[in-house]
């Protein structure tokens, strides 16, 4: 089977994340005085195949762990859903 | 004493750090293709600045899984030396061999200018012939360059005297504005807790030879031949 995974990787909310205080000043500016605390994180789509629900759940869990986050740095969700 | 200098697809600090080992210090070096499986019986491997893969994700984290890593990652874990100057130290945070994570510059730009450092210890093969009241000028270009760790982390490295350099003022004073980047603690270099895996964000191979006009970084690599001459 082939699932589709939709990942969000975000800064970690303890850090500083001057992409989403840059915008934020820019979304000020532009008259949107309501907007504040602006974080900017990253969106990946993929896609999995395996026998089961769980066991892609498992793959794309060792991807997000080990390659595209950082734990330090960053945290992960993501949700799967079978094409 | 013989190098290897890895040269992964973006590497583009390999040909300057070649040119200062083999001709400002004489010394026999390689370069290794990330590809390949074998560091050629190196002595010391470098990983060196540049934006291996683009910098995509995040600065180090594709390359931390090019074939050649898994060797180097061996290599070091058996006391085998291994330097990362600026993406090589992003590389090295990445895959685990150093502590802590290099972010994105507190001002977010690319710093691309000369600062200021001091060592903190002249027991690691990078900083022996330091002294603690020396100022080196070395250049960064980084735009991902401020090292983070968690307290626990942090209290660990200040405790094994893993902090290699800090950024500092002219007159070595360790201040909030001498830190171009807004490293935690002005931490400019650090390594492991066995000391044979160091990082760095300058570039002090960029700052070896008489013709660039500032020769501050030649000192950190004498220091490494100093130690393992002795």
């Amino acid at each position: 089977m082939k699932f589709t995974a939709e990942i969000d990787v975000m800064p970690l909310k303890a850090l500083l994340d001057p992409q989403g205080k840059a915008v934020g000043h820019g979304l000020s500016n532009m008259g949107l005085k309501e907007i504040g605390n602006v974080r900017i994180g990253k969106h990946i789509t993929l896609e999995v195949e395996a026998g089961t629900k769980e066991e892609a759940q498992n793959k794309v869990d060792e991807a997000c762990k080990k390659l595209l986050s950082n734990p330090i740095m960053e945290s992960y969700h993501f949700v799967l859903n079978a094409n | 004493m013989k190098f290897g200098v890895v040269v992964f697809p973006g590497s583009n600090c390999d040909e300057d750090m070649v040119y200062v080992l083999r001709n400002i210090l004489n010394l026999e070096v390689v370069k290794l293709w990330h590809k390949d499986h074998d560091l050629q019986n190196c002595d010391c491997i470098v990983l060196p600045g540049g934006f291996s893969y683009g910098d995509y994700l995040r600065s180090g984290a594709i390359a931390r899984f090019s074939p050649i890593m898994k060797e180097v990652i061996e290599f070091a874990n058996k006391g085998g030396m291994v330097i990362g100057i600026c993406n090589g130290f992003q590389i090295l945070c990445e895959s685990g061999l150093l502590p802590g994570a290099l972010l994105h510059n507190e001002n977010h730009q690319f710093i691309c200018k000369n600062i200021h450092i001091k060592a903190e210890y002249q027991d690691s093969a990078l900083t022996a012939l330091i002294s603690s009241d020396a100022v080196l000028k070395i250049p960064i270009a980084h735009g991902e360059g401020r090292y983070y760790a968690d307290q626990e982390t942090l209290d660990s490295l200040e405790q094994n005297g893993q902090i290699l350099f800090r950024y500092c003022d002219e007159s070595g004073k360790v201040t909030k504005e001498s830190n171009p980047n807004g490293a935690v603690n002005n931490i400019a270099g650090i390594c492991n807790q066995s000391k044979n895996v160091f990082g760095m964000m300058p570039h002090p191979e960029r700052a070896a030879d008489v013709e660039l006009g500032n020769v501050d970084g030649k000192i950190i690599f004498e220091s490494i031949l100093s130690l393992v001459n002795s």
